[in-house]
């Protein structure tokens, strides 16, 4: 997709507001809640804090490019089968940041996931279940067994 | 274990962990959030704010920003005022400024507006805005707010007649429960008695997606359309046809459409100015108008919860029982009450205070006083008060416990109300419901191995290691409310559902309240599954359009399930005595001679004669008894007949690094009851995202003003909104002990945790600062305050200065 941009346009008024690819959303001014997470060339970004210009000519991915003919990726199964969302409202950039991290790391532990999207905020799941929404994508794309989405209670 | 299920899986009625209906649009970006909506011609707006905590307007210079191309209109308060639009009600009875015309009263508050073809261009303009201000001393700690020299803050009240707050001084109302006297001489007779001084601290809901709107006003109807982020759609409505009713936007003119909400929390119930000066600007030129908040606005003008100081105490027996307790409050509420509570209660349900324990006599009482920082009282995961008043009887239990040298699980037994106890009454005037706090705590107990963490901390503190164990055993009180004592500037807070069933059998289902993440679109299907026995696939539930939607109160204080997901069942069940009386027409038996099994009726003793659900729904279409009216469709508006009150047990286990202090929370377990689940997985989920609603005042997260009214931390590099590092890993469970008021035995669960976690986690902190004699410290806990208080106790050998 092209556009013709001011130098200052952020490239997620770019992604939202030019491409209508309203996925990605806008959580806070200062890069701190992840909501706006894109893929780079398969790095994760804030897609708040660049500017459209500074990617000229790359390849970006947002939560809309997930599903595939193949139906949903991994880790949004894992995030509908692992009630991993409420609002909705912070999931695409948490998937987005999950998608590298599993990429990266195919097989990470409960801390590694839980450092892994530090840079995200949730206000409404309180992690535990976002923990094993990733556990699970890990899983699938693994082709390991598939851990139970059964809610566990003491 | 929860209650047992009725429905098969397939049906998927209450009990079921059936996966959520909505979340197949907000895993593929599809979600329809308010900043998603693009309007043809719309124009974007973006909101001068002052830089000052209190201050004169001497000027105001527009010309600039309008030379700017692009720029349509900037608007201030003189320009509202021509239509008599600068001033709105809050929704507790106060005032408070849409635009200044001539004072701010807080850092942030909104100046003007600057409207734009595009956001870039919007905020160009307000920064080309030139006000110029004579700043004035601001009156920032509210024990001053009294004082003879004070600031009188409200002097705009002079000469109105204001229901709340005066322009005589900086008090705006005094509210008092229970009995003084007797609680006076109670504690004068006490063998013991104990008392904390403590702060709630200011806190922000601080949802994800922040607060916004798209106002779209047609001139050639004369018709408002309202996009926006509310958790009262209804209500909303009603609120803005009363303040711009006098220029022709009557109620029938306004349709509020609440779209996806990206986390309300609360913060998302009150009217800001930014929405009444989005339809102002809209209702001027016939353009729709787009209005999104930043995060920083957000934070530092809008959704304040608790600032509460508390002192709290108990008179007892030397052995530990109760007799009373006492507790004053001073509420902070900042510029203007712009609290969300039922009318009859500015201190929300603070009354309920008194806790989970069996004793009759208490006296409560608090004033509410007006500073210089942004409106305040807006709720926090909890509208009514209910987390600041479990958190100071929480407190004050466990400094009772060790003073007299009891552990505080046996004190906490020895004073429960019992099983069979309830219906109890309250020394402050409730009638709680139901409740198993016994089972509650012995099940936290056992999950966590109380006894063996007793132990280890034994042998940790011989070898001077801090770790500590805290309890808080607490009950809610939510469902807000029977009409009799609960309202929103009047209008009663029942809720409502509306449910029409197609002639092929599947369902469309409306109501009054409005999801914001809660799941209402999967637990509502449930509820009318389980009543009806049409699959909770087959049923589509709608919200948040004023239009189409039964009028009602909307979600917040836990107020779904007990009021809304009741006229669900209610509705159903007109629906099943209806489907009966087809039933009996087609199979041609009596009524007395059918049964009802999830899905179909058949005959008493001959089950093979029987008629599906489906099949008694078509037939109400297509062949239903003469005289009987055709279709099959039934509302409902449930008046509660009582609150209910949820209630919780909860044990955190924390480790403190002896030199850094700094605090890891090794365990946490939750045993909530809210009654009968509807979907456990749902249940869970709330409990584990007010869990870290919890945690975060307890440990994190405080606004922080200086003496000059400017705060310190207005945005997210510095409030500290707990991260998946700092969130630990929850263990829930549960005890039901069903509602037996409530048409299906539910109680409502989102506050609970949040009320809950608090002061176990800071009970645990003060644990295992008990070798340094600590029985209390005000929540945020962080390392830093634990360093400072003992430094200033000399109880550290360090001459370190931080």
């Amino acid at each position: 997709m092209t556009a013709d941009v001011e130098p200052r346009t952020l490239l997620v008024h770019l992604i939202r507001e030019k491409f209508s690819s309203t996925g990605t959303h806008i959580g806070c001014d200062t890069s701190s809640c992840g909501a706006c997470t894109i893929l780079i060339d398969g790095k994760s970004a804030k897609s708040c804090t660049i500017l459209a210009v500074q990617v000229n000519g790359k390849e970006i991915s947002t939560v809309e490019g997930l599903l595939t003919a193949e139906g949903l990726h991994p880790i949004q199964e894992g995030f509908k089968e692992n009630h991993a969302l409420h609002c909705g409202f912070c999931t695409p950039g948490m998937m987005m940041r999950a998608v590298e991290l599993l990429e990266k790391n195919p097989n990470p532990s409960e801390d590694e996931i839980r450092w892994g999207i530090s840079g995200n905020l949730c206000r409404c799941t309180g992690y535990n279940n976002i923990v094993s929404a990733i556990k699970y994508a890990s899983a699938k794309i693994r082709g390991a067994e598939l851990p139970s989405t059964e809610p566990k209670f003491v | 274990m929860i209650q047992k299920c009725k429905t098969s899986k397939e049906i998927g009625g209450m009990g079921h962990s059936i996966k959520r209906k909505e979340d197949d649009r907000f895993i593929q970006g599809k979600g329809n959030y308010v900043d998603d909506i693009k309007l043809d011609g719309m124009l974007h707006m973006d909101i001068v704010r002052s830089p000052y905590a209190y201050a004169k307007i001497k000027s105001i210079d527009t010309s600039k920003a309008l030379e700017i191309p692009g720029v349509v209109a900037v608007i201030t308060g003189k320009d509202l005022e021509k239509y008599d639009l600068h001033w709105m009600p809050t929704l507790m009875s106060d005032t408070q400024m849409v635009l200044p015309t001539d004072t701010v009263m807080y850092q942030s508050q909104e100046v003007a507006a600057v409207i734009a073809t595009d956001r870039y261009i919007a905020r160009d303009a307000k920064e080309a805005v030139k006000v110029e201000y004579e700043p004035m001393k601001p009156l920032m700690n509210p024990h001053k707010s009294m004082d003879a020299d004070a600031p009188i803050l409200r002097t705009d009240k002079e000469g109105k007649s204001p229901l709340v707050g005066s322009h005589k001084d900086n008090h705006i109302w005094h509210w008092e429960v229970g009995d003084k006297e007797k609680t006076e001489k109670v504690f004068k007779e006490a063998e013991v008695t104990v008392e904390e001084t403590m702060h709630i601290p200011r806190i922000h809901v601080a949802s994800i997606e922040t607060c916004g709107c798209v106002a779209d006003y047609k001139k050639v109807n004369n018709h408002l359309t309202m996009h926006m982020t509310t958790q009262a759609p209804h209500a909303v409505r009603t609120v803005l046809a009363l303040v711009a009713g006098h220029v022709g936007l009557t109620e029938e003119k306004i349709r509020v459409i609440s779209p996806d909400i990206g986390g309300g929390f609360g913060g998302k119930v009150p009217i800001y100015p930014g929405y009444v000066i989005a339809i102002a600007v809209s209702f001027l030129t016939g353009v729709p108008i787009k209005w999104v908040e930043d995060r920083s606005e957000n934070l530092q003008a809008d959704s304040f919860a608790r600032d509460y100081h508390i002192k709290a105490e108990i008179a007892a027996t030397k052995e530990g029982k109760i007799q009373a307790t006492r507790f004053k409050v001073l509420a902070d509420h900042g510029y203007t009450d712009a609290s969300a509570n039922p009318s009859k209660f500015p201190t929300g349900l603070f009354s309920i205070g008194t806790g989970s324990y069996d004793y009759d006599t208490a006296y409560m009482e608090a004033d509410a006083v007006y500073t210089n920082k942004p409106p305040g009282g807006v709720a926090y995961r909890c509208s009514f008060r209910v987390t600041e008043a479990v958190h100071a009887i929480e407190t004050v239990v466990d400094t009772l416990a060790l003073k007299i040298g009891k552990d505080p699980a046996q004190l906490r037994f020895e004073n429960f109300i019992k099983k069979d106890q309830f219906p109890w009454k309250s020394p402050t005037g409730w009638e709680y419901d139901s409740g198993d706090y016994k089972a509650g705590l012995e099940k936290a107990m056992k999950a966590i191995d109380y006894d063996g963490l007793r132990e280890e901390q034994v042998e940790k503190r011989k070898k001077g290691e801090l770790m500590g164990i805290g309890i808080s055993t607490f009950t809610e009180i939510v469902g807000a409310g029977p009409s009799k004592d609960f309202d929103i500037l009047g209008i009663k807070m029942f809720d409502s559902a509306e449910i029409r069933v197609h002639p092929t059998g599947k369902a469309i289902a409306r109501f009054g309240t409005k999801s914001q993440g809660q799941g209402h679109e999967t637990t509502y299907a449930q509820i009318i599954a389980e009543e009806l026995g049409i699959p909770a696939e087959n049923i589509q539930v709608e919200e948040g359009d004023t239009d189409t939607a039964p009028y009602g109160l909307g979600t917040y204080a836990s107020r779904s399930t007990p009021t809304a997901g009741a006229a669900a069942a209610m509705a159903a069940r007109k629906l099943r005595d209806k489907a009966k009386k087809i039933a009996a027409y087609l199979l041609e038996v009596s009524e007395d001679d059918l049964e009802w099994e999830p899905g179909k009726f058949s005959v008493k003793g001959a089950p093979e004669k029987s008629k599906t659900i489906q099949e008694l729904v078509f037939a109400a279409y297509t062949n239903h008894p003469q005289g009987m009216e055709a279709g099959f469709e039934a509302t409902h508006y449930y008046d509660p007949p009582n609150l209910t009150f949820p209630s919780g047990a909860y044990i955190c286990v924390v480790d403190i690094d002896s030199d850094t202090f700094e605090i890891n929370v090794r365990r946490f377990v939750a045993i909530d009851d809210c009654g009968n689940i509807i979907n456990p997985m749902i249940v869970q989920g709330q409990v584990h995202g007010g869990l870290t609603q919890g945690i975060a005042p307890a440990m994190y997260e405080e606004l922080l003003y200086d003496d000059d009214g400017n705060i310190l931390n207005g945005t997210l590099m510095d409030y500290l909104v707990p991260t998946a590092v700092e969130s630990p890993s929850w263990e829930t469970g549960h005890t039901i002990t069903p509602s037996p008021h409530h048409p299906i035995g539910a109680k409502g669960v989102g506050e609970s945790p949040t009320v809950g976690a608090p002061p176990a986690i800071a009970n645990a902190i003060c644990d295992a600062l008990k070798p340094y004699g600590i029985t209390h410290m005000n929540i945020p806990i962080t390392p830093f305050k634990i360093f400072k208080t003992l430094q200033e106790k000399g109880l550290l050998d360090t001459d370190l200065k931080i």
